[in-house]
């Protein structure tokens, strides 16, 4: 060890036994273990010998290899992050009014929730879609309502994000089809598809096919876009939903960044070059309530991408090793007991997420854990971005809490856990075999039970829920879906169907199935059927029948 | 009783209570059992085990819709560990077998081993007889993943299906010592991973190297889901499998031989069972000062009551 | 005394499950015997599931907000198979003022965001509706 560090070590411990015992002697620390919100020990004191030994490698600068404080120079003093609010609900013609009235607000960019039928690949009138249509976002049976979703809004200029996974190719082509309708050419076209099937069987649900189909769909829409639509990000790799289902911060960096390297793994397998597709990956990550373990998770998720692309995959641009990510502020760390105290935690997550260095935001409303937001709350949840923006200083200067010793700290440690989980997912053969044994699961719902341990015990103390609560009126004014929008979604289906030429449906399935059946890329034949407006469902059945269906592996 | 009335006209629910009070060991369950008996031997009990993590699940699963495709009425009975420290069990067995949730012909009942050794639970016998009872024409009976000495679903069953998958190899070697005799026959699932043809001629060479067995079970290569999915591989094979072994067992000999054993087994469990409950009794009414005080072996001591018992007699009685 | 059975489901389409989960494990550590059964249970699926396991609870848990129609399906179901002494309860994002629909349509309690597993072990423990001795 320098002589500077040992030196350090010597005066911390003279500075322990000394000043602070004499302290602590008579007013004890309130609690004998700090924890961090993953439930990771806290030290009282970080000191630079925590801290970096290998600056230039480990840290460098913002826009340069590793990427530790940022993909761009310049971070917020450039532009600042997109402010992208999810929304979506009820029918294409009552979420395309929201969408205008969020631009309208300064939102910029959209991001689309599709209703769980959708998601799942069912037409609204399948018996499964009973009671589910336009719940959790926008009901889409046909290019017909992706029409009137988008009717009005030019979409050469804004950028779309669609959070869609298991069908993400049929609803990707029906933009493609939308665009070229409106006149604008599919090069044109800027914006997301979720895309991320591995952590629908990890922890989101919303699957269909088995793993390998689904692997192809995705390499086929990578290989595809890298053509034809080349300023689409291809895939959100998200650690959102793997937080939300209950991991811990570095649970959540291990996870996805292992879903990453399979998704990788399966595109140079499919025979793309890493340098065409790298630059199109992008991330999704969770903001939680514990600043500084946050900022330190996206800092050390970055870090460790560019080194996985560059020393693992042999990536040469640095644009490949650049992870990009969207953050959301994290559902489940909202408490339905006075929800008005939702605003300052989404506060403290989105000042998380700005100093951790995201590329876009979504801030979830007060009310989410009671219902979908009101216009008011989702409002609210806009300004919030918006103060922390203009207001607050923080985009000022470029990864601001980098070189302090706790935020270094904790970075490398991040970084140390979430690599030893990647050792662990290579050793059981990758991602979807960790999957499919259940490992990854079991990890997170271990997290997750503990953390409702803490909970439940009042070692974690939750505003409003274990202490401080309050006898409180039934929240009034909540967003309710009314359940006429089923009836009246079902009907026009069907109305749709009347009217559509039968025969270039099938004969655009039939080729469809002949496609999926082979090796060949499946987008231009999903994108004949959708343009024979062939619904939805219509098209994943035909998957169905080729492909088969997941089954779910659960250990608890 | 009313409830086996019902149960025999094929209510579902009435057949889920009487099991219920089985399983409890509820004082009406003997004369349930009673009651049924008449009714009983009439399905082929398959019982399905192998070490965790070898998909038991899945391929009872695709062996039900097998079995459902030839139109049999299917019962299936997945036991899992209950908790030695809280007497609670999560059964999750049912996540596998959703594409049998809306069938008529199939009834599955998920049990906790409640303290019982062995993979099954105790009272797993009395609800495969009231399945059979109930008209199930092939009972699946899922153990516990089991271990050394987990092997007491031979006793119930007319076929063992031994489920292991690749890559356990070490894991082989520890378990065939107690285990692999108790196979009729042996399935490599998850066939799709690697290392699967070496395990196949593996357990192939081990089985033919076993002398007590006068024939050699088959090896069965199965993917009971082909990548995480519904798809399967290898199925109607074992299908057939089980079907031969009933015809082979039957004419052989050793269908009747298993029958009477199981008879005799569930005789002398039930006579132990009673014969502990009047000893126990017994003995409290004994002085054992003797022992206490090191004078006399438990051994001799026992011995001693037990003749006496036997002929009746009260020397060295208390009272 | 025997253990109480409960069948913990997750009805409708929503893959959340991190609630049904904590919940299963729950009452496993509080000695029941939890029958889980994975996601995307139709109403018909689960009244057949909690039949055949004659359980003395159908526990359900939902986030997609289609409570209001998959919830009494259950309870009708299940009224329907001539059963009326299994309690059945619900969980997840519901608000408050659908509450009162669903306990008229059976659901007899519907835990919010925020319950405890305490609160819902000892709610059920309180209420079960079968004598366990029987």
């Amino acid at each position: 060890m320098e002589n500077w560090k040992k030196h350090l070590q010597v005066e911390r411990e003279h500075w322990e036994q000394t000043t602070v015992k004499k302290v602590t002697d008579r007013f004890p620390e309130r609690k004998e273990t700090f924890l961090t919100g993953s439930r990771e020990p806290v030290e009282r004191l970080y000191t630079p010998a925590e801290g970096d030994d290998h600056y230039l490698e480990e840290i460098g600068f913002p826009g340069q290899y590793p990427f530790t404080r940022g993909v761009q120079p310049t971070m917020y003093r450039g532009r600042l992050w997109t402010m992208r609010m999810y929304a979506g609900f009820a029918t294409a013609e009552e979420s395309n009014a929201r969408y205008k009235y969020l631009v309208s607000q300064g939102s910029s960019g959209l991001s689309v929730a599709f209703d769980l039928p959708t998601q799942i690949g069912y037409d609204s009138d399948h018996a499964l879609a009973a009671g589910e249509v336009g719940k959790v976002g926008v009901a889409i049976d046909s290019l017909a309502d992706m029409e009137r979703l988008f009717e009005g809004i030019p979409l050469d200029r804004v950028s779309t994000s669609m959070t869609i996974n298991a069908p993400a190719a049929v609803l990707l082509a029906m933009y493609i089809a939308v665009a070229e309708k409106q006149g604008v050419s599919a090069d044109q076209l800027r914006g997301t598809i979720q895309n991320d099937i591995l952590k629908e069987y990890i922890a989101r649900g919303t699957y269909i096919y088995p793993t390998k189909p689904s692997m192809r769909l995705i390499t086929d829409i990578f290989a595809y876009c890298s053509k034809e639509v080349p300023q689409w990000n291809t895939i959100s790799i998200s650690g959102y939903h793997i937080r939300e289902a209950g991991s811990t911060a570095a649970q959540e960096v291990g996870f996805t960044l292992a879903d990453g390297i399979a998704y990788v793994e399966a595109a140079l397998q499919a025979g793309l070059d890493i340098d065409e597709f790298g630059p199109r990956l992008s991330f999704f990550f969770n903001a939680h309530n514990d600043l500084l373990e946050e900022v330190s998770k996206y800092r050390a998720a970055r870090r460790m991408w560019a080194k996985i692309m560059k020393e693992r995959f042999g990536a040469k641009n640095p644009k490949s090793m650049m992870m990009k990510f969207h953050t959301q502020t994290g559902g489940s760390t909202l408490t339905a007991q006075q929800p008005d105290n939702n605003i300052v935690r989404v506060t403290i997550q989105t000042l998380a997420a700005i100093l951790g260095g995201t590329q876009s935001l979504h801030t979830n409303s007060r009310d989410e854990a009671l219902a979908l937001p009101t216009e008011d709350s989702v409002r609210i949840a806009l300004r919030t971005q918006q103060i922390v923006a203009h207001e607050s200083g923080v985009t000022q200067t470029v990864d601001p809490l980098a070189g302090s010793y706790y935020i270094e700290s904790k970075t490398n440690q991040i970084e140390e856990e979430a690599l030893a989980l990647i050792e662990k997912i290579d050793e059981l053969g990758g991602a979807p075999k960790a999957i499919d044994i259940g490992f990854i699961q079991q990890a997170i719902s271990d997290s997750a039970y503990a953390a409702q341990k803490d909970i439940e015990s009042g070692e974690q103390v939750v505003v409003g829920v274990n202490q401080y609560q309050m006898d409180e009126e039934a929240p009034k004014d909540l967003l309710r879906v009314d359940p006429v929008v089923e009836k009246r979604q079902v009907d026009a289906l069907h109305i749709m169907k009347g009217g559509r030429d039968q025969a270039m449906v099938e004969a655009a399935l039939a080729e469809l199935k002949i496609v999926c059946q082979g090796t060949e890329n499946t987008m231009p034949a999903i994108l004949k059927a959708v343009y024979s407006y062939a619904t939805l469902g219509e098209i994943c059945d035909v998957m169905r029948d080729v492909f088969g269906e997941y089954e779910q592996h659960v250990r608890l | 009783m009313k409830a086996v009335e019902a149960m025999l006209q094929g209510s579902r629910r009435d057949c889920a209570r009487l099991i219920t009070q089985v399983e409890n060991e509820h004082p009406k369950a003997k004369e349930i059992l009673k009651e049924i008996y008449p009714y009983t031997g009439k399905a082929h009990v398959v019982g399905i085990t192998g070490p965790p993590g070898g998909g038991k699940s899945t391929l009872t699963t695709r062996l039900a819709e097998a079995f459902r495709a030839q139109n049999k009425r299917v019962g299936i009975i997945a036991v899992d560990p209950t908790s030695p420290f809280t007497g609670g069990a999560i059964l999750g067995d049912r996540i596998r077998m959703k594409s049998l949730f809306e069938d008529e012909g199939v009834f599955i009942r998920s049990m906790g081993t409640r303290g019982h050794l062995g993979g099954l639970s105790k009272t797993t016998a009395g609800v495969i007889q009231i399945l059979d009872a109930f008209g199930c024409d092939v009972i699946f009976v899922e153990t516990v993943g089991v271990g050394q000495s987990e092997v007491e679903i031979v006793r119930n069953a007319d076929t063992v299906l031994m489920v292991l998958v690749p890559g356990l190899g070490d894991d082989i070697q520890a378990i065939k010592a107690g285990v692999m005799e108790i196979g009729d026959l042996f399935i490599i699932n998850k066939f799709d991973l690697d290392g699967a043809i070496r395990a196949k001629t593996e357990i192939e060479m081990m089985l033919a190297m076993d002398q007590r067995r006068k024939t050699i079970p088959l090896v069965y290569p199965v993917t009971a889901s082909m990548a995480g999915s519904n798809r399967a591989e290898g199925i109607e094979s074992v299908v057939e499998g089980i079907r031969k072994h009933r015809e082979d067992s039957v004419e052989n000999g050793q269908w009747e031989a298993r029958r009477k054993e199981q008879a005799r087994n569930e005789i002398l469990y039930f006579m132990r069972g009673e014969l502990e409950a009047i000893l126990k009794a017994e003995l409290k009414r004994w002085e054992l000062k003797s022992v206490y005080q090191r004078n006399q072996s438990p051994r001799e001591r026992g011995e001693e009551i037990l003749q006496a018992w036997i002929k009746g007699g009260h020397h060295g009685k208390k009272d | 005394m025997r253990p109480i059975r409960v069948l913990v489901a997750k009805p409708g389409l929503d893959g959340h499950d991190r609630g049904a989960k904590i919940i299963a494990r729950a009452l496993r550590d509080a000695g029941m015997e939890v029958i889980y059964t994975g996601l995307r249970q139709t109403p018909e699926q689960i009244v057949r599931a909690a039949v055949d396991e004659d359980v003395d609870v159908v526990a359900m848990s939902i986030l997609s907000g289609a409570h209001n129609h998959l919830l009494p399906q259950v309870a009708k179901g299940m009224k329907a198979e001539g059963i009326e002494d299994v309690l059945i309860v619900g969980g997840g994002v519901i608000p408050d003022m659908d509450i009162p629909n669903l306990k008229i349509q059976g659901i007899e309690a519907v835990f919010t965001p925020g319950t405890t597993t305490e609160t819902v072990v000892s709610y059920i423990r309180m209420n079960l509706k079968r004598d366990l001795a029987e």
